[in-house]
C-alpha cells in the first residue's frame, strides 16, 4: 500500500503525533509498526523517536520516502542467520555500513527491539587460542542446542606432551542459538564455564553447570579451527574493521568478576503469584550483605545494556543513557570518530 | 551465635568447626553381600564371615564386630581360627594365604592382617602343585597343613608362613606306606579334607578326593590306617573320642569308619543313603556329634534326591528317630555347629546350628523341642524383600519405643528363647545415646523397624500392609504345610523372599510422628494409609476414600498399572501399627511425597500429577491440586509405558543387530564353510563391539523449560505454622514443591479442638512461586525470627523444644536441586542464595536439618543443612546464612543407588546401602558417634600346650 501526504517542515512535531497520523493514514489504528526512510545515502534508517524522526524530516528532499512494516512480521533472526553476515569473518560483530549499501534489503529494526543473543567477550585478557562466548537464553524460543562429550585434548607440560581428558563440544543442532552465532564449533574444547574451569570434572557435572547457568551461559573455548583467531586479531584483515584492539579500560577484570557473579542472577528472577492474582517477579529484600548489593548495582548495568545497540548515528544517545557499558559495547569515547557509521549489531 | 555465622575465615568459627563436624564411616549394618567362606573359634565363641570382595567380618557377642579388608579384594575361599589364638588365616582364591590377629590397641581390640603368603613349589612345577584344597590349622598353633590339588601336604610355620619343607608329606610317600595294590598314583591327587585326630595331635586324617583316607602318624611318618571308600569324598569327621569318624560323599551317601589297632584296613561300619534309593546330590559336609543321652546327632548338607529336589538348599539333622531338612531359601555357603568344647567334656551335646547362606544367616536352637529358630542379634537380612524406601526417627520416647516392642515380641512366639550363642568379646563401647528407629519400605508392602540405636541394627517389629489390599496371593499358600509323613521332611527356614507378589504393594514413602504414634505410609500404586498403634489385635473396617488429582484435566489416559482392590468389611490387624484410613489417589501413581501433620490430623500426599491434603480425623479429603503441565503425556501414561518404550527400542536394537550378522552370515555362507561365518560372525561382533565404544557419550545442553516432562512431579511437602499471608497473624499452612521448580503455598484453617470434629478443614491457595531455573524442589523449610527450622508437629507441646519465635520474621528456605535459597515471608522476596550446580556442577540429592552439638562444651549446639550431592559428597551447610561448612567425599559418584538411598537423621548421622542387604552408617558428629569398640581376651598358655610344642620339636628333630 502507498500513501502520500504532506508534512510541515519546519514543524514536523513529535514522533507519537507522526506515528498516530502514519496509522491514521494507513487506517491500522492497533498495529505495531516499524518506521524507517531512506537517508540521502540510500540507507534504511529507523524512525523511532523524536530525534531521528527530526533528522529524517530534515533530509527530505524534497519527498521523504517512509516504510512502514508491520511489527509481527518483521523477521528478526534473519539478522542473525544472513548469509551476506556469515560470508563475512563469522567473528566479527560488526555489519559494517558499507553492508548497507550493497544489500539495502536489510531490514533494521527498532533499537529498543534489539537484544543480544551472544558475544564474544573479554577478548583483551584471554590468550588467542581461546574464545569467550555468552549466550543468552532469555528472550529467544531458539534452543540453545548444542552437545558435549568426553574427550582428550594434548597439553604442553613440564614434562612434556601429555594428553588429559577434556569436554568437547560434539554436536550443534540446526538452527540452535549455537550453530546460528557461529561462535561455537563442533570439536571445541570447554575450558570453563561462566568463570569455572571444568578440568577435574565430568561430563555429567558440565551438564549440570552449563544447565544451571543456562539462562546466561559464558563458556570459555578453545576453537578446534585456530585459523579464525589470528585473522580476529590480525589487524590487516579487512573484514574485521572494527577492531576489538584494547579498548577496554584497565579495569576490566573486575568487571568481568562482577559480570559472572552478577548479571547471570539478575536475569533470573523467580516468580510469585499471590492468592492466584498476576505473576509478578519476586522483589529483592533490602540488601544486607555485600554482595546484594553488588548484585542490584549490576541489574542497573544490564538493563542499561539490554537496549545498547544503537546504530552509531545515535551513539551520543546511547552514551548519555548507559553510563557504564558493558562487554557488548567495545567502544569508547576517543574511537567514536573511527565508527562514526558503524553498526553493532551481535549476532 | 551469630558472631560466628559471619563469612570469612574467621578462626573461631573455623575453630568451632572443628568441635562440630567429623566425618566417619563408623559400621556396616545388615547382611555381607555375597558371603563366600564361614569360620568359628570355640575358644574366642566369635564367627567369621568372608565375602566375594575379599572383607573379612567376625561377630562375637551383640556390639562385637571387627571388619577387615584383604587388599587382593578376592574371594574369601576358606577361614580357619588357630586354635585357642586370637588369630586367623583365610584362603583367598587367588592361593594365597593372610594371618589376621585381634590385637588390643587403647583400651579396644583390632583386626589386623599381620603376614601374607603364597604357597611356591619347586620352579617347573604345575600350579596344581600349590593349590591349596585343605588347610588344617594344627592344634599345636604352629604350623599349618596345606592340602593341594597334586595331593601333597605342605607344612607351613606360624607366623611366619616359612615352608618346611623335610615335613612335607607327598603322595608317594603315602603310597609307599600304604599296602595293597588297590591304591595307585590317581588315588592321592587332590586332598579334599585333612582332619586332626581330636585326642592325639600326633595324628591326622587325610581323605583325599577319590576315596582314600589315610590316617597319618606325623611323628614317625607312617600311614597308620587307611580307608578305601567306594565313592568320591566330600568331607570327613571325627567323633570326639577318636574312636570312630564319618565320611561324606559325592554320590549323597556318608560312611561311618571305626579306628581300631588290630585292624590297618578296616571295612565301613556302615554306608548310607539317607535320601536314597534314587541318585542323590552330594554330601559336602557332615557333623557326628556325641550326646549325654547316647543318641548321635547327625549333621549334614546336601544329599537330597537329585531328581526332585536337587535344587534345594538342605541342611538335614538327625538325631535319634527325628529328622528334618532344613530347606534354607539361597545357597548354603557352610555352617557350623556350637557344642561343648570343654575337653574334659564326655559329650558334644550340640546347642545350636549355624548356617550361613547366601542371602541370610540362620541359626537353629537343637536344644528346645522342635529345633526353632533363633533370631539373631545381627547379621539381619535387610533384602529379605527389596527396599524401597528408609526413614529414620531420632530420640524415640521409651513409651512407644516399649510399645512397638511388644507388638514385635507377639511375632516372634515361635522363635527360641536361647541367649545367642555366638557371644565372645565384650562390648566396652557406651550405651547409645538415644532410641533411635530405622524405618524400612520394602517391595513385598511390609515396613520394617529397626533398632538403629547402636551397633547392632536388629529388627523390633515388621508391619505388613498386604491385609488392607486383595492380591493375587492366596494366604493359606504356605510351604510349611507338609503333612507329617512327607519325605523328604523338609522345614522351610529364613525369611529371605525376593520374589514380590505383587509390585503396587511396595511402600514408597514414610513418615511416623513418634509422638502421637502415627504412621503414615505410602506405597507404589498410589495408596496412602494411615495407622494408629494399638496393643491389642483388633478386626475393624478401614475408611476409603479416592484422591483424584486430574480433577478436570480433559483428554487424558492412564496407561500405568491399576489401583490395589481393597478388602471390604472388617478386616482383621495384629497388635501393632493398624490402618484406619486408606486413601487412593487416581491415577494410581507412585507416591512421590507425604507429610503428616499428627497436632492438625492432617496428612498430605503428592504423586506425580498433583498433591492432596485429607483430613484423617474427620476422615475428609480437603483438596486436591493437580500440578501437571497440558503437555506433559509422559507423567501420564504412567512408569509403565516407558518401560514398554524402553523395551520396545532395546529389542528394535537387537533385531537391528541380528538382521546385520544374518545378512552378513547370508553374504559368506553361498561358498564359505561353517567355520569361516563364525570366524565373519566373530568378526562383525568385534566390530559392532568397537563402534559401540567408538560412539561418544554426549550430553545435551538445553535450558529447563514449562514443557519439559514431569515437571508437575510432587517432590516434596512441607507444614509449617507461619505468616502466609501478613505479618501479624499466623496460620498453618501447606507448602509443596515440584520438579519443574514451582512452590505451591496454602493456607489453611484448622479449627480447635472442641470444635474439630465439627467444622471442617479449609484450604486456600495462598502463594505460588516459580523458580526460574526450574530445578526440581527437594526441599522446603520455614525459619523462624531467630533462623531456627520450625519445630516438628507436637515437639513443643512434649516439651523437647523451645517454641519458635512467632515474634520475628519468618524466612523460607526452598531448596532445590541445583540452588538454595532463602526468601521473606509473608511477602515473598529473595534474600539469600547458594548455587551449588552452577558453580560445582553437583546436584542436591538429599537435604536435611541436622542439629550438631560441640563435642567440647555441652551447652553449644547448632542446626546446619546436611546435604548429598549426586557426586557422593555431604556438605554441611549453615542456618540461616547458607554457608558451606565442611564437605566430605562419602559416596562413590557411580554408586546411583547408594545416594538414593542414603538417610540422614536429625543428629548428624545417616545411612546409606552399599549393597542391597547393608547399610553403610556414617557420622558427620563429633558428639553422636555410634561404632564399634570391643576387647576380645587374650589366651592364657596353658601348661598342656607347651607339652605339645616338646612333642612337635621332637617329632622335627625325628624327621
Amino acid at each position: 500500500e502507498f500513501r502520500r501526504f504532506s508534512l510541515e517542515r519546519s514543524k514536523p512535531g513529535k514522533f507519537e503525533e507522526f506515528y498516530g497520523l502514519l496509522q491514521h493514514v494507513h487506517k491500522i489504528p492497533n498495529v505495531d509498526v516499524l518506521v524507517g526512510y531512506i537517508d540521502i545515502h540510500g540507507d534504511l534508517l529507523p524512525i523511532n523517536n523524536d530525534d531521528n524522526y527530526h533528522k529524517a524530516v530534515s533530509t527530505a528532499n524534497p519527498l521523504l520516502r517512509i516504510f512502514i512494516q508491520r511489527k509481527e512480521d518483521a523477521d528478526y533472526s534473519a539478522f542473525g542467520t544472513d548469509t551476506m553476515t556469515r560470508k563475512k569473518n563469522v567473528l566479527s560483530n560488526v555489519l559494517r555500513p558499507d553492508n548497507h549499501k550493497k544489500k539495502p534489503h536489510i531490514v533494521i529494526s527498532m533499537p529498543q527491539d534489539f537484544r543480544p543473543v551472544s558475544s564474544i567477550i573479554d577478548v583483551d585478557i584471554l590468550p588467542e587460542t581461546h574464545r569467550r562466548v555468552r549466550l543468552y537464553k532469555y528472550g529467544t524460543d531458539k534452543p540453545l542446542g548444542f552437545y558435549i562429550r568426553d574427550g582428550s585434548s594434548v597439553r604442553v607440560t613440564p614434562h612434556g606432551l601429555e594428553k588429559v581428558p577434556g569436554i568437547f563440544i560434539s554436536r550443534l543442532v540446526p538452527g540452535g542459538l549455537a550453530q546460528s552465532t557461529g561462535l561455537l564449533a563442533v570439536n571445541d574444547e570447554v575450558l570453563e564455564v561462566n568463570g569455572i574451569e571444568v578440568s577435574g570434572k565430568s561430563l555429567d557435572q558440565v551438564t549440570d553447570m552449563m544447565i544451571a547457568n543456562s539462562r546466561n551461559l559464558i563458556i570459555t573455548v578453545r576453537p578446534a579451527n585456530q585459523r579464525n583467531n589470528v585473522v580476529r586479531n590480525s589487524r590487516t584483515s579487512g573484514s574485521s574493521g572494527q577492531s576489538t584492539e584494547s579498548s577496554l579500560p584497565s579495569s576490566t577484570p573486575n568487571i568481568l568478576a562482577n559480570s559472572l557473579q552478577g548479571e547471570e542472577d539478575s536475569d533470573e528472577e523467580d516468580i510469585i503469584i499471590e492468592d492466584s492474582g498476576e505473576p509478578q517477579q519476586i522483589p529483592k529484600a533490602a540488601p544486607t550483605s555485600e554482595s546484594l548489593e553488588s548484585l542490584t548495582q549490576i541489574e542497573l548495568l544490564h538493563e542499561s545494556t539490554q537496549n545498547g545497540f544503537l546504530p552509531s548515528s545515535e551513539m551520543n544517545l546511547n552514551h548519555s543513557a548507559g553510563s557504564v557499558s558493558m562487554e557488548y559495547e567495545v567502544q569508547d569515547p576517543d574511537h567514536k570518530s573511527l565508527e562514526e557509521d558503524g553498526t553493532i549489531i551481535t549476532l | 551465635m551469630r558472631r560466628f555465622l559471619r563469612p570469612g575465615h574467621d578462626p573461631v568459627r573455623e575453630r568451632l568447626k572443628r568441635d562440630l563436624f567429623q566425618f566417619n564411616k563408623t559400621v556396616e549394618h545388615g547382611f555381607p553381600h555375597q558371603p563366600s567362606a564361614l569360620g568359628y573359634s570355640s575358644f574366642l565363641r566369635l564367627m567369621a564371615i568372608g565375602t566375594r570382595s575379599g572383607a573379612i567380618k567376625l561377630y562375637g557377642a551383640p556390639g562385637v564386630e571387627f571388619m577387615g579388608l584383604h587388599e587382593e579384594n578376592n574371594t574369601v575361599m576358606q577361614i580357619h581360627f588357630i586354635s585357642d589364638q586370637c588369630q586367623l588365616v583365610t584362603l583367598l582364591d587367588d592361593n594365597s594365604l593372610h594371618l589376621w590377629s585381634l590385637k588390643q590397641h587403647s583400651g579396644a581390640s583390632e583386626l589386623r592382617e599381620e603376614h601374607r603368603f603364597t604357597l611356591k613349589g619347586p620352579p617347573g612345577s604345575p600350579p596344581s602343585a600349590t593349590q591349596i584344597t585343605a588347610v588344617l590349622a594344627h592344634s599345636s598353633r604352629e604350623v599349618l597343613y596345606l592340602g593341594t590339588e597334586s595331593g601333597s601336604i605342605f607344612v607351613v610355620e606360624l607366623p611366619s608362613f616359612r615352608v618346611l619343607e623335610d615335613r612335607t608329606i607327598t603322595s608317594e610317600a603315602v603310597l609307599q606306606r600304604v599296602p595293597g595294590d588297590s591304591c595307585n598314583r590317581r588315588s592321592c591327587e587332590l586332598v579334599e579334607a585333612l582332619r586332626e585326630h581330636p585326642k592325639n595331635p600326633d595324628q591326622i586324617l587325610i581323605g583325599y578326593s577319590r576315596g582314600l583316607i589315610v590316617l597319618w602318624d606325623l611323628q614317625s611318618s607312617k600311614a597308620m590306617h587307611h580307608f578305601l571308600g567306594s565313592q568320591q569324598l566330600e568331607n570327613l569327621y571325627w567323633l570326639r573320642d577318636g574312636s570312630k569318624f564319618i565320611s561324606c560323599h559325592y554320590d549323597g551317601s556318608y560312611t561311618q569308619w571305626l579306628v581300631s589297632s588290630d585292624n590297618r584296613q578296616p571295612e565301613p561300619l556302615e554306608n548310607l543313603v539317607p535320601y536314597g534309593p534314587f541318585p542323590c546330590k552330594a554330601i559336602s559336609k557332615i557333623y557326628w556329634q556325641t550326646t549325654k543321652n547316647g543318641l548321635p546327632y547327625i549333621i549334614f548338607q546336601g544329599g537330597m534326591p537329585r531328581a526332585s529336589y536337587g535344587d534345594r538348599h538342605s541342611i538335614t539333622v538327625i538325631h535319634g528317630s527325628q529328622q528334618t531338612a532344613f530347606d534354607f531359601t539361597s545357597r548354603v555357603i557352610d555352617f557350623f555347629i556350637i557344642f561343648s568344647s570343654e575337653p574334659t567334656a564326655e559329650s558334644d551335646d550340640p546347642s545350636a546350628m549355624v548356617v550361613l547362606a547366601e542371602e541370610e544367616l540362620v541359626v537353629i536352637d537343637l536344644k528346645t523341642a522342635g529345633w526353632p529358630a533363633v533370631q539373631p542379634p545381627y547379621l539381619a537380612s535387610l533384602h529379605c524383600s527389596a527396599i524401597t524406601c528408609s526413614h529414620h526417627v531420632s530420640n524415640i520416647p521409651l513409651k512407644l519405643w516399649e510399645r512397638i516392642i511388644s507388638a514385635g515380641s507377639k511375632q516372634n512366639i515361635h522363635a527360641s528363647n536361647m541367649p545367642w550363642p555366638i557371644n565372645g568379646g565384650t562390648n566396652v563401647a557406651p550405651d547409645p545415646p538415644q532410641r533411635d528407629l530405622l524405618l524400612t519400605g520394602h517391595e513385598d508392602g511390609t515396613v520394617r523397624f529397626w533398632d538403629a540405636s547402636g551397633v547392632c541394627l536388629h529388627l523390633l517389629y515388621k508391619l505388613s500392609t498386604v491385609r488392607v489390599f486383595l492380591t493375587d496371593a492366596d494366604p493359606n499358600d504356605n510351604m510349611n504345610t507338609l503333612g507329617e509323613d512327607e519325605w523328604p521332611p523338609l522345614r522351610k527356614v529364613g525369611t529371605f523372599d525376593p520374589y514380590s507378589d505383587d509390585p503396587r504393594l511396595g511402600i514408597q514413602k514414610i513418615y511416623l510422628c513418634k509422638y502421637s504414634g502415627y504412621l503414615a505410609v505410602a506405597g507404589t500404586a498410589g495408596q496412602v494409609l494411615v495407622m494408629e498403634l494399638n496393643d491389642e489385635d483388633a478386626e475393624h473396617v478401614v475408611d476409603h476414600a479416592e484422591a483424584d488429582l486430574l480433577q478436570d484435566q480433559e483428554g487424558y489416559r492412564w496407561k500405568g498399572h491399576e489401583k490395589l482392590k481393597t478388602r471390604d468389611g472388617l478386616v482383621r490387624f495384629e497388635a501393632g501399627f493398624q490402618p484406619f484410613v486408606l486413601i487412593q489417589c487416581q491415577p494410581p501413581a507412585v507416591v512421590t511425597s507425604l507429610a503428616l501433620h499428627s497436632e492438625w490430623k492432617l496428612v498430605a500426599f503428592g504423586t506425580s500429577h498433583g498433591f492432596g491434603l485429607f483430613d484423617h480425623q474427620q476422615k475428609r479429603l480437603v483438596f486436591v491440586k493437580c500440578t501437571l503441565h497440558p503437555s506433559d503425556q509422559l507423567a501420564l501414561e504412567g512408569p509403565l509405558s516407558r518401560v514398554k518404550s524402553l523395551k520396545k527400542s532395546l529389542r528394535q536394537s537387537f533385531r537391528r543387530i541380528r538382521r546385520s550378522r544374518v545378512s552378513s552370515r547370508k553374504r559368506r555362507g553361498v561358498g564359505g564353510n561353517a567355520s569361516e561365518v563364525q570366524e565373519a560372525n566373530s568378526k562383525f561382533d568385534q566390530d559392532a563391539l568397537q563402534e559401540m565404544e567408538l560412539a561418544p557419550v554426549q550430553r545435551k545442553i538445553e535450558a529447563r523449560s514449562a514443557e519439559d516432562s514431569f515437571t508437575g512431579f510432587v517432590r516434596t511437602l512441607y507444614f509449617a505454622d507461619t505468616f502466609l499471608r501478613d505479618s501479624s497473624r499466623h496460620c498453618p499452612s501447606l507448602w509443596a514443591g515440584t520438579n519443574g521448580g514451582t512452590v505451591y503455598a496454602f493456607c489453611l484453617r484448622v479449627p480447635p479442638a472442641e470444635r474439630r470434629m465439627d467444622e471442617s478443614v479449609r484450604a486456600e491457595q495462598a502463594k505460588e512461586i516459580q523458580l526460574m531455573h526450574r530445578a526440581p524442589v527437594v526441599g522446603i523449610l520455614v525459619l523462624d525470627g531467630r533462623g531456627t527450622p520450625l519445630p516438628e508437629p507436637l515437639e513443643v507441646a512434649h516439651d523437647l523444644s523451645k517454641s519458635p519465635d512467632m515474634q520475628g520474621s519468618h524466612q523460607l528456605l526452598v531448596v532445590s536441586e541445583e540452588q538454595l535459597k532463602v526468601f521473606t515471608l509473608p511477602k515473598v522476596s529473595s534474600k539469600l542464595k547458594l548455587k551449588l550446580t552452577a558453580l560445582e556442577g553437583c546436584r542436591v540429592r538429599k537435604v536435611t536439618v541436622a542439629n550438631f552439638g560441640s563435642c567440647k562444651s555441652d551447652n553449644y549446639s547448632e542446626n546446619d543443612l546436611t546435604v548429598l550431592t549426586n557426586l557422593g559428597d555431604i556438605q554441611i551447610i549453615s542456618l540461616p546464612f547458607l554457608k558451606l561448612q565442611i564437605r566430605y567425599p562419602c559416596i562413590r559418584k557411580e554408586d546411583v543407588s547408594g545416594i538414593a538411598s542414603c538417610v540422614f537423621t536429625k543428629y548428624g548421622q545417616g545411612f546409606y546401602l552399599i549393597s542391597p542387604s547393608e547399610f553403610e552408617r556414617f557420622s558427620l558428629s563429633t558428639k553422636w558417634l555410634v561404632e564399634p569398640r570391643c576387647v576380645v581376651g587374650v589366651p592364657e598358655v596353658t601348661s598342656n600346650n607347651h607339652a605339645h610344642k616338646s612333642g612337635l620339636e621332637n617329632a622335627a628333630r625325628k624327621s
